[in-house]
């Protein structure tokens, strides 16, 4: 599979406090991956842990701290002009979390797709800019009858997708979806999830796919990347992941996930349940070390000394000192 | 303890009624957990302010009894109602973000419950703030914390204590996790489960995520367009569901186990609750519908343990009635 966009020790700090408090809150510290072209890749973890930071930094509307993003070869450092960011923009659009508020309320739903179409394709005539928003409506599932109605006139569902639509009006090469489906209802997410494989399969776009929802990440990736504090904890193809977790908080964010096919814990795993809140830790001005260790029944001295970097181990990326070992580790089933 | 009959609660607007609730009737008994599960606009929220009283205009309760203790709510004054409230039948709200005061402590909104409830002695708001906080595992210092120190988590496990202040015999949640992650979410259900079982108070708990309540309630109920779709044991109703909508939504939940499989979701959309069509609401959007569903309004039928809305399990010897 050709690589698409190339990450590489991707790091974004946020100054925060005043004149006397002044500290450093590390939202996205050294995150490396890739993503191929055609290739869904979900980006899961819990609130806070950096995954907005990371789409909003492939995106360019936050600039790095310190390391790159390469895309079709090419360094997004290097744009300057705004021809060239316009250029990329076009090529990897986002796709926002609420479909409520991402569509302006006075316009007709057509008005972002033939915004984008005029801006990134001036060619275009009036009604080849239609035709082309017809066929992009067509492609996610709505009528063209559509392209004139108002964004109040829409369900959850039918916003989402103009969404895409508008990413799509673009001919993008990446969509960036920043938790597309977390504000819509169970039965109509489906819907959503079987149109970004058929955005993947059809069109050749890729997709980068932020969520906390674990089973929808399986559903419709290809691959996984667990991010916890601002650093990917473990990579790799999702079945395998899931199948057999290496990083404990792999492993405890997969326990947790409700599974009403599974019997009803017993009292002993409900105990253990209780104990573990889920505090996510604030990653400000942090030392060295792991920063899951204060949740890891397993941590070892390392842990507390030594960052854990992400790292080729028995078949798996994963970030994380004792999984990185001969040993199999088991810290949460 | 709680027995709810033929509620009916519509919102006057100026066109015609938006009928969110329609007679909808369920019973829970002392120290049960009740799940209540749909989309967004079936009703249910809707459903759980009408059964605490706490619907205003343009929501009105068009129809039905909240029998609560043996005490009817709907035509109790407000001064009877505050004396119910809190004391014996308490409410979580959905956002734990929104529903303290930002710009008060934790403490001084437990006071202020307290007082208002009839407490006067400082000595012993203190002692009871201090024991219900125990109670959901949050160091009592926290009690001078003001709601933004706190986590989502401790926020809503904070509401949670409040709701216990006066020892309720029933607790009425409102998507209580929903602004949670799954590790804190599960610890919150079995914290809530466990309180349950030392305290005994019994659970209205309502939900979009039909999997969250899948091991915690005893009996589920799921709601469609403002009516009871299907309500019956939980287990059940996840093992075996009988009506259509009920399967659709078991089956829109992709598993982390089990073989990778296409799923379809439910097509179509809930129906606008202001112009709800002739016959079954779930017509639209059903697989296995048949001629007469567009004409006839399916009656709650009784299947075993089981009621179900659909004409499919309609007993074999009841006349259908064309509506």
């Amino acid at each position: 599979m050709a690589e698409l966009i190339r990450v590489e020790g991707l790091t974004r700090h946020f100054k925060i406090g005043g004149a006397m408090t002044r500290s450093t809150l590390h939202a996205v510290d050294d995150v490396s991956f890739s993503i191929g072209e055609r290739e869904i890749v979900a980006l899961a973890g819990e609130s806070g842990s950096g995954k907005s930071t990371v789409a909003r930094l492939l995106a360019r509307v936050y600039q790095p701290t310190s390391g790159q993003i390469t895309f079709d070869g090419k360094l997004l450092a290097r744009i300057r002009s705004r021809k060239d960011a316009l250029a990329y923009a076009a090529r990897a659009p986002m796709v926002f979390q609420d479909p409520f508020s991402s569509l302006h309320p006075v316009f007709k739903v057509s008005h972002g797709v033939m915004r984008a179409l005029k801006l990134h394709q001036p060619e275009l005539s009036a009604d080849e800019r239609r035709a082309e928003a017809e066929r992009v409506f067509e492609v996610v599932g709505l009528g063209t009858d559509m392209l004139d109605r108002y964004p109040y006139q829409l369900s959850g569902g039918q916003r989402q997708r103009v969404g895409f639509a508008q990413a799509l009006a673009t001919k993008p090469k990446l969509i960036i979806a920043d938790e597309p489906v977390s504000m819509l209802d169970v039965s109509i997410r489906i819907g959503l999830l079987n149109l970004m494989a058929k955005l993947r399969d059809d069109e050749g776009v890729s997709i980068l796919y932020i969520t906390h929802d674990i089973a929808s990440a399986r559903y419709v990736a290809d691959r996984l990347l667990v991010m916890y504090a601002g650093q990917i904890a473990e990579a790799g193809p999702i079945e395998d992941v899931l199948s057999a977790p290496r990083h404990p908080y792999t492993q405890l964010l997969l326990s947790a996930v409700p599974d009403p096919k599974a019997p009803p814990p017993g009292e002993e795993a409900l105990a253990a349940a209780a104990g573990e809140s889920g505090e996510p830790p604030k990653v400000i001005d942090p030392v060295p070390g792991c920063r899951f260790r204060p949740r890891c029944p397993v941590a070892v001295d390392t842990c507390s000394s030594v960052t854990p970097e992400l790292k080729l181990a028995r078949g798996r990326e994963v970030a994380c000192h004792v999984a990185q070992g001969e040993q199999e580790v088991k810290a949460f089933s | 303890m709680l027995e709810v009959s033929g509620l009916s609660v519509a919102y006057e607007t100026g066109g015609s009624p938006v009928r969110a609730v329609q007679d909808v009737s369920l019973h829970v008994d002392r120290g049960e957990f009740l799940g209540v599960v749909g989309e967004s606009g079936c009703g249910k929220s809707t459903m759980l302010f009408a059964v605490a009283q706490l619907l205003s205009p343009p929501a009105r309760i068009t129809g039905g009894d909240v029998t609560f203790s043996g005490q009817n709510l709907v035509t109790m004054t407000d001064k009877q109602l505050s004396s119910v409230r809190w004391r014996n039948l308490s409410v979580v709200m959905q956002s734990a973000m929104n529903a303290l005061n930002p710009v008060t402590t934790v403490g001084a909104q437990f006071a202020d419950a307290m007082r208002a409830h009839g407490t006067k002695s400082k000595a012993e708001i203190r002692k009871r703030s201090e024991e219900v906080l125990a109670l959901v595992g949050i160091d009592r210092a926290h009690l001078r914390s003001y709601p933004h120190q706190l986590s989502g988590g401790m926020r809503q496990r904070a509401m949670i204590a409040m709701a216990l202040l006066f020892t309720p015999d029933l607790v009425i949640m409102d998507e209580p996790t929903s602004a949670l992650d799954v590790v804190a979410q599960r610890s919150l259900m079995t914290q809530i489960k466990e309180l349950q079982r030392r305290l005994g108070f019994a659970i209205v708990f309502v939900t979009h995520d039909m999997s969250l309540v899948s091991h915690y309630s005893d009996r589920l109920m799921v709601m469609y367009a403002g009516q009871v779709a299907e309500l019956g044991p939980t287990r059940k109703i996840f093992t075996s569901p009988l009506h259509p909508y009920s399967k659709g939504l078991l089956d829109a939940f992709p598993s982390i186990r089990g073989p990778r499989t296409e799923l379809a979701g439910i097509p179509g959309s809930p129906p606008d609750l202001s112009d709800i069509p002739n016959g079954c609401s779930f017509l639209p959007r059903c697989p296995v519908k048949r001629d007469e569903c567009a004409t006839t309004v399916p009656a709650l039928f009784q299947s075993d343990d089981t009621q179900v809305r659909c004409l499919l399990h309609a007993p074999a010897d009841t006349e259908v009635t064309r509506g």
